[in-house]
């Protein structure tokens, strides 16, 4: 990670959706946690995404060995439910468990849990804050970092900031004091939001916008992450001034390399094709330059992405 | 070898201009081109000569202007440059659910709704709102008789199951046990106090007022007092819009990129679809890569390589059909696995009709650029 971030503990990564957020907070957890380290990678949509992308079973609500990093490094894995969080909540508070049954029974779980405006998303950053923050007997931190795989652009905003929505709806209780807490390491310099984009028009947009919603609300904008970027392949001059190719000049060079002529013609509407993408690409890479913050571009490894090709990626942050 | 079945192909001219076909609705996960191939249909549509509308939910900026669609203010409007009648709209989730309740209840009763704080939330964060709205706005398109055809698309959700789940979610909430037993003591008064006395409701409301604060649950039992009165329930209009769904004259189209989560996604709709009886007219494979067929990647990157260090010598020479090649074994591995993608669906689901769209260079942002996926839809 570029220096500057050496004293983030809390990631947080979101992107629009398909933009491949999980992988590029999988392979950050593996690029945190090497040389020994042990960075623990959260998931809060349910979607069992990390036991997908690790081909692990599906992790139950518990911190599990996910991979090894290198140089001696661990990633651990854990997958919120909200469900659980609540009543973990619930029984560390109040010791509550044994009503749980009664109050599922009523509605309530489901309630607090799904329906609620923001009770879901202060349980889910309520343990993302304990597990950033908790300790071991001799007060050092369990994790050295923890990456999170953050909601979609669309409702950063609305998740990192539940905690105030709910602190002013809930004037009083427990979940009111607690997020006071949570709100302060969210908004302190130990967490960084990273935004996920590729070089297409909606991603960029998506990602200009909440880079400048979550500045002015006061959080810390880590990197802008550019995924499955294309790489440059055609050559400044290599298109005639009027977007087309110089099919004498093509031809002459597929009969050198012993390719047939007829191929010609298609390479080359294949080849102004590609050109087009790569201009709206540099484009939407100009775009991206004005949000102030460290740009970090990752090739294409098309999906699905192996735990070999998260270390790969994991050098590009290193 | 052996020759793989092909899936059966996609009508979408057939489906689109069927005079029966009265509701399309596209589904999949986010960012797979949903609202794009919406609109494109709609456009198509209404140029065969149907009065059409297009509801969208969060369109990119340039292509909502493209449909003249300036500001969100939750009514069809005509579509200019379009060679028939083709209207499009915006939801505006909060309106929505404002027009709801106006609809509903006095103009009194009204203010006392929109000023609860509860309200509030809920009509403009509340997990599950933006689906049961959509469906609101669909099913009064749907009674207003006004449409030959309605294309919907539907909600960036976490899942594109959320669409179908969420309303009956609310509208269960919203008439629920608990919510009848919040409600209690506000309408029936000493009455309710001998159905109160139960361990349960005790525990429970202790509990919730502890977590949430007491003056969340108020809102939440005033707020529902007052709605209470107004319509038969949340749960029997949620029923109506899903009935509206399985009622025959409905399409699902199912939108994927050829990606792995998009697929799997568009996997549990389809199967999702077939439980319920839902009709399901097919998938779009958006965004396939195609590449110049006659020449492998490898046989590509060999020839690249040979002309490389030719180069040497008069570095120009070459360069132009290095590059050409070079572009070749990018785009034929992409076709590669966009189309392994879209073969491994079809395997799992031989019987779902599929079309697919080739991916264009630049997203589309005109209608011009919408008429070319539309003929893009309907050729292949």
């Amino acid at each position: 990670m570029p220096g500057v971030l050496t004293d983030v503990r809390l990631h947080v990564v979101t992107g629009k959706g398909g933009t491949g957020k999980t992988t590029v907070a999988a392979a950050l957890a593996m690029a945190l946690a090497e040389g020994g380290r042990r960075t623990l990678l959260v998931e809060v949509e349910g979607r069992q995404a990390l036991a997908q992308l690790f081909d692990v079973p599906a992790l139950p609500y518990e911190e599990r060995h996910l991979a090894a990093a290198r140089n001696g490094g661990e990633v651990v894995g854990l997958a919120i439910d909200p469900e659980l969080a609540l009543l973990e909540y619930l029984e560390m508070f109040y010791n509550l468990k044994r009503s749980a049954r009664v109050l599922k029974r009523m509605g309530a779980i489901d309630f607090a849990t799904t329906l609620a405006p923001g009770v879901r998303d202060v349980l889910l950053t309520g343990k993302v804050k304990e597990t950033t923050t908790r300790t071991d007997k001799s007060g050092r931190f369990v994790y050295d970092a923890v990456v999170l795989d953050a909601p979609p652009t669309g409702r950063i905003r609305q998740f990192l900031e539940a905690t105030t929505e709910v602190a002013n709806l809930t004037k009083a209780g427990p979940i009111n004091r607690q997020s006071v807490g949570v709100l302060d390491l969210l908004h302190s310099t130990r967490t960084a939001i990273h935004l996920v984009t590729l070089l297409e028009e909606m991603p960029v947009q998506e990602t200009v916008d909440a880079a400048t919603e979550l500045a002015a609300a006061g959080f810390r904008l880590g990197a802008v992450v550019v995924n499955r970027a294309r790489p440059t392949l055609v050559g400044d001059g290599q298109l005639r001034p009027d977007g087309t190719v110089d099919l004498a000049e093509l031809r002459h060079g597929l009969a050198a390399a012993g390719v047939d002529a007829a191929l010609a013609e298609p390479l080359a509407g294949q080849f102004v094709e590609y050109a087009d993408r790569q201009a709206v690409q540099a484009e939407n890479r100009a775009r991206l330059a004005d949000i102030p913050a460290s740009r970090i571009e990752l090739p294409d490894l098309t999906p699905p992405v192996d735990l070999g090709e998260l270390n790969e990626l994991a050098e590009y942050f290193s | 070898m052996t020759t793989r079945r092909q899936p059966p192909a996609l009508d979408i001219d057939a489906l689109l201009r069927d005079e029966e076909t009265r509701i399309v609705v596209t589904c999949g996960s986010g960012g797979v081109g949903k609202t794009t191939t919406a609109a494109a249909m709609a456009l198509r549509a209404a140029e065969a000569g149907r009065h059409t509308v297009v509801l969208t939910i969060d369109p990119a900026r340039r292509l909502a202007q493209s449909m003249g669609l300036t500001e969100l203010d939750n009514t069809p409007r005509p579509v200019k440059g379009v060679e028939g009648e083709l209207f499009a709209m915006m939801l505006d989730m909060k309106r929505t659910f404002d027009d709801v309740v106006s609809a509903h209840s006095t103009p009194d009763r009204a203010e006392q709704i929109f000023a609860n704080p509860f309200y509030q939330a809920l009509s403009s964060s509340f997990a599950g709102t933006q689906e049961y709205m959509a469906m609101e706005k669909l099913s009064q398109l749907a009674e207003s008789g006004e449409w030959d055809l309605i294309v919907v698309d539907t909600p960036p959700s976490r899942s594109a199951l959320d669409f179908l789940d969420a309303p009956q979610r609310l509208g269960r909430f919203l008439d629920g046990r608990m919510i009848r037993m919040l409600v209690a003591p506000a309408k029936a008064g000493g009455r309710a106090s001998i159905k109160l006395v139960t361990v349960g409701l005790t525990v429970f409301s202790k509990v919730l007022s502890k977590i949430l604060g007491g003056d969340l649950l108020q809102d939440v039992s005033s707020f529902v007092a007052a709605l209470e009165t107004m319509f038969g329930g949340f749960r029997q209009r949620a029923e109506q819009t899903y009935q509206l769904l399985k009622a025959p004259g409905t399409a699902f189209v199912v939108v994927a990129a050829p990606e792995p989560d998009a697929l799997r996604e568009a996997s549990y709709f389809v199967e999702r679809l077939s439980r319920d009886d839902m009709p399901l007219a097919g998938l779009v494979v958006n965004r396939l890569h195609r590449a110049v067929p006659g020449l492998t990647a490898w046989r590509a990157e060999a020839a690249a390589d040979a002309l490389a260090e030719k180069a040497d010598s008069d570095w120009t020479e070459f360069a132009l059909a290095e590059a050409a090649l070079r572009v070749h074994v990018e785009t034929a591995l992409t076709a590669d696995h966009d189309a392994r993608m879209a073969r491994r669906f079809a395997a799992a689901h031989p019987d779902v009709a599929t079309v697919a769209v080739p991916a264009l260079p630049a997203d589309v942002h005109d209608l011009d650029g919408l008429r070319r996926i539309s003929d893009l839809l309907a050729l292949s």
